[in-house]
């Protein structure tokens, strides 16, 4: 198992470094390297998945440590950790990169830096395995930076574009934001216990190595880095800019797997959560999922509604691990992963088709992604329609879907919580007023890209089914989003149990003397609420599909009318509750505002006066030193003054040299002369 | 009677004729006639000690030494004289300045 894991771990890192430096001259531009690279991880993921079905024990683990570095009073241990949460997301990475990467074949054809892309790609799935595969919060840590740069480089693919550029600089900085948070809380755990591995920690917390204020702060420090990367509120803004990316990687990274490593994180991290950070999480993940879900529906932009839908998605699952149903959150995931890529390949397809059909008839200027270019093009492209159709049913939580059980079974937790805590009822709201709008904005989108009137004939004309290697894809994780995969053995399209549920047990909070509700608790709660949460989750669901058919297929309520009559909350939604005006307004210019009175005191304060000042007087000093003392006195006097007298005397000496060994005689015999004469005086 | 002292008034003019000879003349030939002036005042005065003093023998010895020296010197002297004269065509010991130059 643990060299299984390993070479997971390395292979795409591996066809990393052959792209990056040979890819442009390999056959097809070596494609074919990471694909072949990414398929043996999938397969090397499937067996283990297989060897996980087969043992079918919920309390399966190996987890093995190294020692990275050790100065003696400091070890610091690095590991990898296997479990059946690890196996399942290591399926869920691969899969979705693999079929991601085969997509993205046709979809990238003919791009410059078609090898560059692949290698990203690669990156990528190394750096998300990490995350996956690591036992410690260090390693973790790592490579959260490294999902943060490779998704930076892929957000910003074609950096030509300045909109592609500023989206990769937003989301590289939001996210550091909460990596900071992050990196505080990672820090605090370290110092306490004086290791990163999670066992230590989790031992640490259950033996009151902190208080409970300070585990609440720690925990919510960890938070803020899922914050960060699983676009919550208000960290979300970056997300939705992400989709300047080309869209396979949308559906790679913004929607099913690197987003989903902060929830994946807070998932890891749940046993060390206090009660008073569960409440926060479950309040950010609420807000999120209806905040974002709210905004979704005046988006016009394709990828826009699926971008503030995976943010919706993704408070769901954060809100799921809040309420302390955090396996459903887990399952949600795996869930949302299928049907959300399947959903953002799908756009992908058609923004290709559009785009190729604009390029055919010379038009350069309309937007292929603009919901509103499009309509009516169910019968151009069936595929694409039927996968995307039976996507977004799942994603709208329709019974027969995974959706639909992933989604119910967290609305029942929240439900249950609420239950057992009835002043937190708005999480309830926000709960099912998301689930509501998700199936509304999903079909008003279906309904206006598929459905209705072609925008444009000649486009429409135009347009033709995408390739093999786009559609067959789109099946795959289509035919994923069929709830038969999540319950097996059991066949039961309204309920949950199977596989899922008997491998990945949830574990009680380590907090001590916690009042979270224990495992057993949470799941007879969440078994009383169960059917009503389902009732109430399906009519839900159905009056916003209801609705969304009234609005944009018969027609019979003008949405425009619908919209004048809430003009604050339509305006509001259109404009993304402004959130980018009001960090812009807020914090950017502020920032802006003061670096400039920063600059004003350094530059033409500190710099003209302090230092340019000193300099000055630096500059006087020395010219007074080096003329009056260096050169006139010094140099002149004493320095000179050596050397000119040493030559006058000896010029005067000059004339006794004159090579005449007799002269030298007569000299000698003065000497000795001399010296007789002196010893005779005294 | 002849006394150490009379003795040794005849090396100390033997001996200020040698220099003389040493510091005055040019020819270097003379220069050497005088060197030798020199040691013989010397070894009189070995000799005289060695009647007078109380040298006894070893200033016997020693005049017989410095014979046998002056022998030598004046071989090698009188072979670099030669040279000299080989090479530059005179004796002149003033003209032997070619260091110099």
């Amino acid at each position: 198992m643990i060299n299984y894991a390993i070479t997971i771990l390395i292979l795409p890192l591996l066809s990393f470094i052959v792209q990056i430096f040979i890819g442009k001259r390999l056959p097809r531009k070596g494609d074919w390297v990471s694909i072949g690279a990414v398929a043996i991880t999938l397969c090397l993921s499937l067996s283990m998945f297989g060897v996980m079905l087969v043992k079918y024990d919920p309390d399966f683990s190996i987890d093995k440590s190294w020692i990275w570095f050790d100065t003696g009073s400091l070890t610091v241990k690095l590991g990898i950790l296997i479990d059946n949460i690890t196996i399942l997301m290591l399926l869920v990475v691969s899969l979705v990169s693999s079929l991601v990467q085969i997509y993205s074949t046709s979809y990238m054809e003919g791009d410059p830096r078609y090898s560059r892309y692949f290698a990203f790609l690669s990156l990528f799935t190394f750096s998300m395995n990490g995350i996956i595969l690591a036992n410690n919060l260090l390693g973790i840590y790592m490579f959260w930076e490294l999902v943060g740069l490779s998704s930076y480089l892929l957000i910003g693919f074609w950096f030509e574009k300045k909109s592609a550029s500023d989206a990769a600089k937003k989301a590289f900085l939001v996210n550091r934001v909460g990596d900071i948070g992050m990196f505080i809380g990672i820090m605090l755990f370290f110092s306490a216990t004086g290791s990163f591995l999670f066992k230590d920690i989790f031992l640490g917390v259950e033996s009151s190595l902190f208080s409970t204020e300070l585990l609440t702060i720690a925990g919510l420090c960890l938070f803020a880095g899922a914050i960060g990367k699983s676009a919550q509120f208000p960290l979300h803004v970056w997300l939705p800019d992400a989709m300047e990316g080309p869209t396979p990687v949308s559906a790679l990274i913004h929607a099913a797997t690197m987003v989903a490593a902060g929830v994946y994180f807070s998932f890891r991290l749940f046993p060390i959560f206090t009660p008073t950070a569960l409440t926060v999480i479950a309040y950010v993940g609420g807000f999120t999922a209806l905040f974002a879900a709210i905004i979704a529906v005046s988006q016009n932009d394709i990828k826009k509604v699926l971008a503030y839908s995976t943010v919706s998605q993704l408070g769901y699952m954060v809100l799921a691990i809040g309420v302390g149903a955090y396996t459903y959150g887990l399952f949600h995931l795996v869930t949302h992963a299928a049907f959300k890529a399947g959903l953002f390949l799908c756009s992908g397809s058609v923004i290709h088709a559009m785009h190729h059909a604009y390029h055919k008839i010379d038009d350069h200027k309309s937007d292929p992604q603009d919901m509103r270019n499009m309509g009516g093009i169910k019968d151009k492209m069936r595929v694409t329609y039927m996968t995307m159709l039976i996507c977004t049913i799942a994603l709208s939580g329709v019974p027969l879907t995974s959706g639909f059980l992933s989604k119910d079974a967290i609305l029942a937790g929240t439900l249950s919580f609420t239950i057992h805590h009835p002043q937190h009822f708005l999480l309830v709201i926000c709960g099912f007023g998301a689930a509501f709008l998700t199936a509304f904005y999903m079909f008003r989108l279906i309904f206006l890209t598929f459905f209705g009137n072609p925008a444009n004939k000649e486009v429409y004309n135009n347009l033709h089914e995408s390739p093999k290697t786009m559609t067959v894809p789109l099946i795959t994780l289509t035919s994923l989003s069929f709830f038969i995969f999540f319950t097996l053995p059991n066949i039961n399209p309204f309920s949950d149990y199977g596989w899922f549920t008997s491998l990945i047990k949830a574990k009680d909070s380590l907090v001590p003397g916690s009042l979270n509700l224990t495992s057993l608790e949470i799941a007879e709660g969440m078994h009383h609420s169960h059917s009503l949460a389902m009732i109430l989750s399906i009519l839900i669901a159905l009056t916003g599909i209801g609705l969304a058919f009234l609005m944009y297929f018969k027609k019979n309520i003008s949405p425009n009318k619908f919209a004048s009559r809430i003009p604050m909350l339509y305006k509001l939604s259109l404009n993304k509750f402004f959130v980018d005006e009001i960090y812009q307004r807020y914090l950017i210019n502020p920032s802006i505002v003061l670096s400039k009175y920063i600059a004003f005191v350094d530059w033409d304060l500190y710099d003209k006066y302090i230092v340019n000042g000193l300099a000055k007087i630096t500059e006087r000093f020395s010219r007074v030193v080096g003329i009056r003392w260096d050169y006139n006195l010094l140099d002149q006097k004493i320095v000179d003054g050596v050397g000119k007298s040493t030559d006058f005397i000896g010029s005067g000496l000059k004339y006794v040299q004159t090579g005449k060994v007799q002269n030298y005689l007569v000299w000698v015999l003065i000497g000795i002369i001399f010296i007789y004469v002196f010893q005779a005086i005294t | 009677m002849p006394t150490l002292s009379s003795y040794l008034i005849i090396s100390a003019i033997l001996f200020s004729l040698g220099l003389f000879g040493v510091i005055t003349r040019r020819n270097g030939v003379a220069v050497l006639m005088s060197v030798e002036l020199i040691l013989n005042a010397a070894n009189i005065n070995f000799v005289a000690f060695a009647r007078f003093g109380g040298m006894d023998f070893s200033g016997h010895v020693f005049s017989l030494f410095v014979i046998i020296l002056a022998a030598a010197e004046a071989a090698v002297a009188l072979a670099i004289i030669l040279n000299i004269f080989n090479n530059l065509g005179t004796v002149n010991i003033d003209e032997a300045n070619q260091l110099k130059q």
